[in-house]
């Protein structure tokens, strides 16, 4: 093994540390945890889980979340691709401005919407509904997909198009038979990194839905303040929430580090 | 300077080899004489990369050794070796100005500024890019950059030899000649062993004094551009180079004569004896239609302004014949002549006359 | 060359749509907002610039804009040379390249809060994997809600373990487009380890970098969950960034005015800084 190998090593297993303590305190009883410290759980138990599992409040909590991430994750990527196509394609009126206004969008800080998001959404009719938080992550989560979108079809010759015309393809056709195949991997991407942000959000997520859109997030905050810190309940929860993550990763772990990079190497 | 000799080499890229399959190199024992330039020809897959990487050092043989003037270097890492590569596509440094660029292999070897000076301007005068010697190397057109390359490679004084891996690939055509002759000049000025690795026989032809024919791993010829061309030593070598290609006819030896579709045909000289399977080689362009001989239809005419090539079917086989003047029509009937001192017999694949009287 | 084509707005139109709804609508909101100073009731009078002169001098903004730009800048210093650092380090083939990967990424994944609940859990003086060890291991006086020298070290170190692996990836996609051919030439070169980083390798990172810091510098700007999860801005305002302050004003006290111009002005810093790095970043572009 190489000497340099040390780096990433030290590096994964700091990564993991947090981690690791997350999950052992998943498995431990409240007594264990308040009584003193232990680095492994000295009595194994699933009651975390169990509550998560049987108790409606928390597994709709996941529930809720998945809905509004994948429907978010939908939207952001089919509108995406059309304006990504046309911003790699062509030059129109205003498209270097315009594709610079969509980047803004990801650095406004989500604190300068909370607010105006609450009220715009209950105005619309719209508040605790997972459509709303769906649409609202639609702020960054667009941007982004569009961004990603954009660098992978940068590699595609315009020549493929050219010939598909001559051929005698119509557009939606060429797009669909054509286009989308040679772009999978961004579209994957995209895809990837859209769930990835929608799904980490908390504070638009949490003051955009009361009850009955209530994500996952949400109801941790409510077990951490309300019910006197039951750390493993929480602590379980917590673990739950890696797991889409985690499964997530695999699928794509072929181009992560280039998605990451915006499809721009 | 150096003579490179190549002892029994072996290459195989699985740590396991079973049999020849997995040799990408199968034995190599080749000398390579001090200041030639020699070309290395051959299709792609055909082990002349690898070669390349085992002499420059980047790639360790799995078998066998390289000798520099007799010196054992199979051990030695490439910037030991004295040796210069220029790569298919500009490998140049970016950040740094075409002077800095020239500069940077004296430099890394503790060479004193005032030397570096002189000898990155007689190198950039060389290769006429003294204009350009203060501009960032990244903002140069694609054949400036590959003449960049170029030159690292030549501004050490010590280099035993310079290795080109299919150098024109990302040039624009009608500049590929321009910087073929180049290389042609600087190799006239500088006299360093030159191996020029391509796929293209055009540029092995032009280039090298000597060209290497590889197939497969193996070195199927050797000889000068003349000797390639007008000897094959193998039917790869005859339809690789030359175009069109040599034709290559299924043939059977029958008391000590060769015949073809069941006509006796003259060749070069006698048969060595043996057994395997036999086919004759001629090229077009000693193919030519007489009132009697080989009976053929045409099947296809190409006009090539000068000449004309005629693709006839003899029994089931293509030849093609090279045709100046009035070309036959398609269909026509004709017969075929091969001229006997340029017509051979090839036994597996390798010549099996002998030049001489014919049998 | 891309040829001029205006039907390209029909295929921007519906992201244009959606991504103006959501943010027009609210800038409207807020900059109205921002004007106004409102008694209750739904009466609002015309305060013009008054808010904004008013958050530019509060001392409360002033320093929490301080403690950002020190977090920022901290988190910038640490975060991106680890990230090169490690992306050098990593293999470039082999079967251990995707556990890395995933292994990296995972941090990445985790909902904001949990990983604020997470490292809460992880920091407990007595209970606490880390603050056990702190305490009773090293035998230091480690409490993160008492200590705010403790608060701000554990925030950052919770940042740099949450995002340093997105450096690491976006260095390590640079890293691995750079051809074998170049490290062989440099080989042949004779160039030592530190040339070849700093002429092969940092100038084909150029662009990664960029992307970078941009995206570190916006985010941890306007960092809020993980930090409010892990503290609540406390001990005190020790680890009250911009946006908690900002949700404190606007969520907590409804102090419409205030809030919305303290909004702008956040977004304003954030727009500028990040409009300089984007004017970096394609400055060599050739589209």
């Amino acid at each position: 093994m190489k000497k340099r190998a040390i780096v990433p090593i030290l590096y994964i297993a700091f990564l993991m540390l947090p981690i690791y303590w997350l999950v052992a305190m998943s498995f431990k009883t409240t007594q264990e945890i308040l009584g003193g410290f232990s680095l492994f759980p000295r009595v194994w138990t699933l009651a975390s889980y169990r509550t998560i599992f049987t108790d409606p409040t928390w597994y709709w909590g996941y529930i809720n979340s998945i809905v509004y991430v994948t429907v978010n994750t939908v939207i952001s990527v089919t509108v995406a691709l059309p304006a990504a196509y046309a911003f790699s394609r062509w030059r129109f009126l205003g498209d270097k401005q315009l594709f610079f206004w969509l980047l803004t969008n990801r650095m406004a800080p989500a604190a300068v919407f909370a607010l105006p998001f609450f009220q715009l959404y209950s105005a619309v009719g719209l508040f605790d509904t997972h459509i709303a938080v769906a649409l609202a992550h639609c702020l960054f989560n667009i941007p982004l997909a569009v961004w990603i979108l954009e660098g992978f079809m940068g590699g595609v010759p315009k020549e493929l198009d050219e010939t598909a015309f001559v051929d005698g393809y119509s557009f939606p056709r060429f797009f669909v038979q054509v286009f989308l195949p040679t772009i999978k991997a961004g579209v994957g991407v995209a895809a990837f990194f859209c769930f990835m942000f929608s799904w980490v959000e908390l504070l638009l997520a949490k003051t955009l839905t009361a009850v009955h859109a209530k994500p996952i997030a949400a109801t941790m905050t409510k077990t951490a303040s309300s019910a006197g810190y039951e750390l493993g309940l929480l602590a379980a929860a917590g673990t739950l929430t890696i797991i889409p993550g985690a499964i997530v990763i695999w699928f794509v772990r072929n181009y992560i580090a280039r998605g990451f990079a915006l499809g721009r190497v | 300077m150096a003579k490179i000799t190549l002892d029994r080499l072996r290459h195989s890229y699985t740590a396991t080899p079973k049999g020849p399959a997995d040799y990408a190199l199968k034995q190599l024992n080749l000398d390579w004489q001090d200041g030639g330039a020699y070309a290395l020809l051959g299709p792609s897959g055909c082990g002349k990369s690898t070669l390349l990487n085992i002499i420059s050092g980047l790639l360790q043989p799995s078998e066998g050794r390289i000798l520099f003037d007799g010196r054992d270097v199979t051990a030695l890492p490439p910037d030991r070796r004295n040796i210069a590569q220029v790569f298919q596509f500009p490998v140049i440094y970016d950040t740094m100005t075409v002077f800095d660029n020239l500069a940077f292999p004296l430099r890394n070897r503790g060479v004193g500024e005032a030397r570096v000076k002189a000898r990155v301007e007689e190198i950039a005068a060389m290769l006429d890019v003294t204009e350009m010697l203060r501009t960032r190397a990244a903002n140069l057109p694609a054949d400036n950059k590959q003449k960049i390359s170029m030159g690292r490679g030549l501004v050490r004084d010590d280099v035993n030899v310079i290795m080109f891996d299919e150098p024109l690939t990302v040039i624009d055509p009608h500049l590929k000649w321009k910087l073929r002759s180049k290389l042609k000049e600087l190799h006239q000025r500088v006299k360093v062993t030159m191996i020029y690795v391509t796929h293209d026989q055009t540029e092995a032809l032009t280039f090298a004094d000597q060209v290497v024919v590889m197939q497969d791993g193996e070195v199927v010829q050797i000889g000068t551009p003349v000797d390639l061309f007008g000897r094959p030593a193998h039917t790869f070598v005859g339809h690789f180079i030359g175009s069109p290609g040599m034709n290559v006819l299924p043939a059977e030896v029958r008391d000590g004569a060769a015949w073809f579709n069941g006509m006796p045909v003259a060749l070069e000289g006698a048969i060595a004896p043996g057994e395997g399977r036999h086919e004759i080689g001629v090229r077009p362009e000693f193919v030519s239609l007489a009132p009697a001989g080989i009976p053929a239809t045409v099947r296809k005419v190409m006009d090539l302004g000068r000449h004309s090539v005629v693709e006839a079917v003899a029994g089931g086989t293509r030849v093609s014949a090279i045709v100046e003047g009035m070309a036959p029509g398609q269909g026509e009937a004709v017969h075929l002549a091969f001229r006997p001192d340029q017509t051979r017999l090839y036994r597996d694949g390798w010549i099996a006359s002998e030049r001489g009287r014919a049998a | 060359m891309r040829k001029v084509n205006q039907k390209g707005w029909f295929f921007v139109l519906p992201v244009l749509i959606l991504v103006a709804f959501n943010a027009l609508v609210p800038m409207m909101t807020v900059v109205n907002y921002s004007v106004q100073e409102t008694f209750g009731n739904n009466q609002f009078f015309w305060h013009g610039l008054g808010w904004f002169q008013d958050i530019l001098r509060s001392e409360r903004f002033q320093a929490a804009l301080g403690r950002q730009a020190l977090f920022t800048l901290m988190i910038l210093v640490i975060e991106v040379p680890l990230g090169v650092v490690i992306a050098l380090s990593m293999p470039r083939a082999g079967i251990w390249v995707p556990v890395c990967l995933v292994t990296m990424a995972l941090p990445l994944l985790i909902p904001w809060n949990v990983i604020g609940a997470m490292w809460n859990i992880f920091t407990l003086p007595d209970i606490g994997l880390l603050g056990y060890f702190m305490n009773h291991v090293l035998g230091l006086d480690y409490n993160m809600t008492q200590d705010p020298v403790a608060a701000w070290i554990t925030v950052i170190v919770m940042d740099v373990w949450h995002w340093t692996s997105l450096v690491v990836l976006l260095c390590y996609a640079g890293l691995v487009s750079i051809p074998d051919a170049y490290y062989q030439a440099a080989k042949i070169d004779g160039a030592s380890n530190w040339s070849v980083f700093r002429y092969i390798q940092l100038p084909k990172m150029k662009q990664v970098l960029t992307i970078a810091v941009l995206l570190r510098f916006m985010d941890s700007f306007n960092v809020y969950t993980e930090p409010f999860v892990l503290t609540g801005g406390g001990p005190g305002n020790a680890t009250t960034l911009l946006s908690i302050d900002l949700v404190k004003i606007a969520l907590g006290q409804f102090d419409l005015g205030p809030a919305a111009a303290m909004s702008l002005i956040y977004f304003a810093i954030t727009l500028f800084v990040s409009w300089l790095f984007y004017t970096l970043m394609t400055r060599n572009d050739v589209k």
